[in-house]
């Protein structure tokens, strides 16, 4: 190898075909619904959209969701139904059976092609049955997997106050009223002055309660106040959002909402890497403080802390390689995590990549890649999963992290494999998490090491291995 | 619009999705927008199918809404055909590219002219058939395709076998203990001298369906899948078919006996009748077991049926007929053919429900309180909710209804497997009412169970807040592993913080 190898090179991005398998953005309902706890989910589709919905959610779907299908029928794409007539019909039953704080529609490819005027019919019918109605457009024409979730939470945006009445302020601020819990009203005082004074701070990506908790926790640490986090646990929770506010995303797949924050309510966007593993949740941490001026403290001490309690499971994957089929979005942080753990990566693939909204994120990937000296992997966007199995097969890769459809076929070719889908369920923000990261990845390692010497790795016949 | 949130039977693709991936070497495009491939999970994982799932998508977006597929749809199809030389394209349209209405036989038709294989267009329409419906209209296509085309080349085998032969039809990918049931209709059909000639769609190949005319009759065990194909068999070739499900021990047997009658009017003198009543008194265990008192017990107890025709009418007609069960309610979700079940049904039952709408058939269940439930995974949660064991029938299933075990529901084999489903079903309610009754388990509901209960910890609001929130099953190890950690660590109150740092230290 020559020396000019060596060099590290800028990253290089790819597009295929699309021809991709992932879940179709409306899965949001599942997580979403979940989490904002006095809203309902319409989805206005077909028994396509509701048929995914009912396997995918698997047992979710027998907890009585606050979710269900307007199943469009043959009248209603032919127009000889009314679409405001039928969505006040359903809607109102939903009030009346529910009692929601919100309704959400979200679109599909269908109410994309007959062209349902959605956006149109819900202020009028919000007038009418008094309930707010949110319209997302969460299509598989547009987005993948988790970008549903990005529709509705830019459509959110839009919701959020810009000014609450002064009574009103206490019971908006939720998360604070959490940490707060049961305290006395000087001690909350008291605590105030362990903030530092600097421009309020909304956070937006949906997580699970105890995340929310854990971040809202760590950059309290170093004095940063998180007022208001989009989405809250309650619709009518929904953070005050004013002209000058700064927002930073969670995730990396929430670019529409960052940009309806900056364009649509004048907030100004901290670009961070994300908070996914420990370099993801410092170097997050580092640049929040940064544009609010403060100095970190003890950050170092907290990622070697838990970098030295990640040390069992970083042996069972240091040097080894892991190739992403891409689906959920989440690939970039992912992968730039796994090379810091000592993983090579030869392939991200990703649906869609937003670079300027991942810009730092693909930035730490490039100075992770650098740091460890090893080479850049190849960004796909819209990758194609026949293509990508012929590469898998020739580079002989330790790991493939992909979608349900291609996992046990792979398996059975003796090609390990981590279902992709688990997470974006399972808990991986925040330096506390990264252990469940770790957990995920190393798992099918863990099992077929413990049936390496059966002799059982290869379960296809030769002429069926295609 | 109809507000729903569960539905029994899928979109039509799926019918035909299940055909296609049921033959060898058949490939189905579906002309939809991405996330429509579900299908490819369902299959990898209920039925944990080893090999890819070949099926992939042409994918429909924006550009395709703005300009049509134009070339997409050819592309895909010939890019396939290259890669897989499949023997057969089957171009699936969904409820998307039926909006769109573009013209995919003529995408079809351009495809033919450079591929190898065969290329075909699934003819059904999303807004007019079910799941069901669309698998048996595919299956039928695809039989007359390559009839035609056998009768084309002129190679067409319509010479019946020497001895008495059968095409069992129906069989699929996804379909309820399909499997288990094409094994024991082989063994069954090998007990009587007869060879199968070809099983269809599962496992076969394209190239092997001009064989079917030698068969001396069709079997199709389920009413839902493979009637249309055995329809027209008999119309071109005057095969005769027999469609009584042998689900049962008198069902069997009157399959048997159709079977009987069907090869001698063809000129075989075959007689079933010894072999019937040997299988019915001495290997099948049924019979025995409706006059054993364990059945005797069940006599009267309240039962309700649902699930597709072919299962609940079965089932209810073993449950009435063969155990003296009382039936109260049975019902189907196959809407489409309800006078048909009403027919089978209608002397073995109170009341019959025909519906799409799984509310209605939980309140049902929940105004009658049988003492047994024989539906599907949606009646399986029914009973749940209400106390209620039940017994799964019928699609729509769970992937622990996809057993690696043999457990066929069809014939001899398939009458013991129902007889253990149904006594399980009912003992294990009857043991729950004994268990209430006198006074539950010996087992004293333990309120240490996950709490020391010599802790001299505190926990502080917000910790307890932060603990509740943490799933029931592993809290209390939650909370052990953090009293342990403040422990050692001199913490007297736990704080969510707390909480945290001995979730990040359990790794250390």
């Amino acid at each position: 190898m020559t020396l000019a190898d060596t060099q590290p090179q800028a990253l290089t991005f790819e597009c295929e075909t699309g021809n991709y398998h992932t879940f179709c953005p409306i899965s949001c309902v599942a997580w979403l619904y979940q989490k904002i706890e006095d809203s309902f989910f319409l989805v206005i589709g077909t028994k396509t959209c509701g048929y995914f919905l009912q396997n995918a959610m698997g047992v979710m779907i027998f907890a009585e969701p606050r979710y269900a299908m307007a199943e469009l029928e043959e009248g209603d794409i032919s127009a000889q139904l009314n679409d405001y007539e039928e969505l006040k019909r359903l809607c109102t039953q939903i009030k009346r059976d529910r009692n929601p704080s919100v309704i959400v529609w979200i679109g599909t490819c269908t109410t994309e092609i007959i062209k349902m005027d959605l956006e149109g019919l819900a202020p009028k019918l919000e007038a009418e049955i008094g309930i707010p109605i949110v319209v997302a457009r969460a299509n598989g024409l547009d987005y993948a997997f988790t970008q549903g979730e990005d529709t509705v939470l830019a459509a959110m945006v839009q919701r959020c106050p810009d000014k609450a009445p002064d009574a009103e302020k206490e019971e908006r601020n939720a998360i604070q009223k959490l940490l707060n819990f049961g305290r006395k009203q000087e001690e909350v005082k008291a605590e105030e002055s362990e903030y530092v004074d600097h421009p309020p701070l909304v956070l937006f990506g949906s997580l699970p309660d105890p995340v929310v908790t854990q971040l809202t926790l760590e950059l309290k640490k170093q004095g940063i106040k998180v007022s208001g986090w989009l989405p809250s646990k309650r619709y009518t929770e929904l953070p005050i959002v004013e002209e000058g506010y700064y927002v930073a995303g969670v995730n990396p797949f929430l670019s529409r909402t960052a940009t309806t924050f900056m364009r649509r309510r004048k907030c100004k966007l901290i670009g961070a890497p994300f908070p996914i593993g420990p370099d993801g949740t410092r170097a997050w941490i580092e640049k929040i403080c940064s544009v609010f001026g403060i100095e970190p403290k003890g950050l170092d001490e907290r990622e070697a802390q838990i970098w030295a309690g990640l040390e069992d499971y970083l042996q069972i994957i240091r040097g080894k390689s892991v190739f992403f089929m891409g689906d959920n979005l989440l690939e970039i942080s992912l992968a730039r995590f796994l090379i810091r753990c000592g993983m090579t990566c030869p392939e991200v693939g990703i649906p869609y990549m937003d670079k300027r909204y991942q810009q730092a994120e693909l930035a730490l990937l490039e100075k992770t890649c650098q740091d460890m000296g090893v080479p850049l992997p190849t960004i796909v966007e819209k990758p194609d999963n026949y293509n990508q199995i012929q590469r898998i097969k020739d580079l002989g890769v330790d790991l493939v992290i992909t979608g349900m459809a291609h996992a046990n076929p792979l398996e059975a070719r003796g090609i390990n494999t981590k279902w992709s889908v688990e997470f974006t369920f399972a808990q991986i923000h925040g330096f506390t998490n990264a252990r469940d990261i770790l957990e995920l990845v190393t798992r099918p390692l863990r099992r077929n090491n413990s049936l390496k010497d059966l002799g059982w790795d290869k379960l296809v016949k030769e002429e069926a291995g295609r | 619009m109809k507000l729903a949130y569960w539905m029994y039977a899928g979109p039509a693709h799926i019918g035909t999705l299940r055909i296609a991936s049921s033959f060898k070497n058949v490939h189905a495009i579906m002309h939809a927008p991405l996330g429509d491939d579900y299908f490819n999970v369902m299959r990898s994982m209920l039925e944990r199918e080893r090999d890819f799932t070949p099926v992939t998508a042409s994918v429909v977006d924006r550009h395709v809404l703005a300009r049509g597929s134009q070339e997409k749809v050819v592309d895909n199809i010939t890019r396939k055909d290259q890669e897989e030389h499949p023997d057969l394209i089957v171009l699936t349209p969904t409820c998307t590219s039926s909006i769109l209405q573009e013209d995919l036989q003529n995408f079809v038709e351009r495809a033919q002219l450079e591929a190898k294989g065969d290329v075909m267009l699934a003819d059904v329409n999303h807004y007019r058939v079910n799941e069901l419906q669309a698998a048996d209209r595919t299956l039928q296509q695809v039989v007359q395709f390559y009839i035609e085309k056998a009768r084309r080349k002129d190679d067409l085998a319509t010479e019946k076998t020497e001895q008495p032969s059968v095409n069992i039809i129906g069989m699929s990918t996804l379909g309820f203990h399909n499997q288990h049931d094409c094994t024991e209709l082989k063994r069954l059909m090998a007990d009587l001298g007869i060879t199968v000639n070809e099983v269809i769609p599962e496992g076969a190949s394209v190239h092997n369906l001009k064989n079917l005319p030698k068969a001396w009759f069709n079997l199709v065990p389920y009413r839902e899948l493979g009637l249309m194909t055995a329809q027209y068999l008999q119309q071109e070739f005057g095969t005769p078919y027999v469609d009584i499900t042998p689900m049962g021990v008198v069902e069997t047997a009157r399959c048997l006996r159709k079977i009987q009658q069907v090869l001698n009017e063809q000129g075989a003198t075959v007689d079933y009748e010894s072999y019937i009543d040997n299988q019915t008194l001495h290997v099948s265990q049924a019979a025995w077991f409706s006059r054993s008192i364990d059945c005797q017990n069940l006599t009267g107890k309240k039962a309700v049926v649902f699930g597709d025709n072919t299962h609940a009418a079965a089932m209810t007609k073993i449950l009435a007929r063969e155990m003296g069960i009382h039936v109260v309610m049975a019902g189907t979700y196959c809407k489409y053919d309800a006078d048909w079940f009403r027919e089978q049904v209608s002397e073995y039952c109170d009341e019959i429900l025909i519906s799409e709408d799984n509310a209605e058939i939980a309140n049902a269940i929940a105004r009658i309180e049988p003492s047994a439930i024989f539906g599907t995974q949606m009646e399986r949660h029914v009973g749940k909710r209400l106390d209620i064991p039940c017994g799964v029938i019928a699609s729509p299933i769970h992937i622990q209804n996809f057993p690696i075990g043999y457990k066929p529901f069809l014939g001899y084999e398939g009458t013991n497997q129902l007889t253990d489903l149904v006594y399980n079903s009912f003992t294990l309610g009857m043991e729950d009412h004994l268990l209430e009754i006198f006074g539950g388990h010996d087992t004293k509901e333990s309120i240490t169970k996950g709490v020391s209960a010599e802790s001299d910890l505190g926990w502080s609001k917000d910790g307890l807040a932060e603990l509740n929130k943490i799933p029931g099953f592993v809290r209390g190890k939650v909370k052990r592993n953090t009293e342990k950690f403040a422990r050692d660590r001199g913490i007297e109150t736990i704080t969510a913080e707390v909480l945290y740092a001995a979730k990040e230290a359990v790794g250390a």
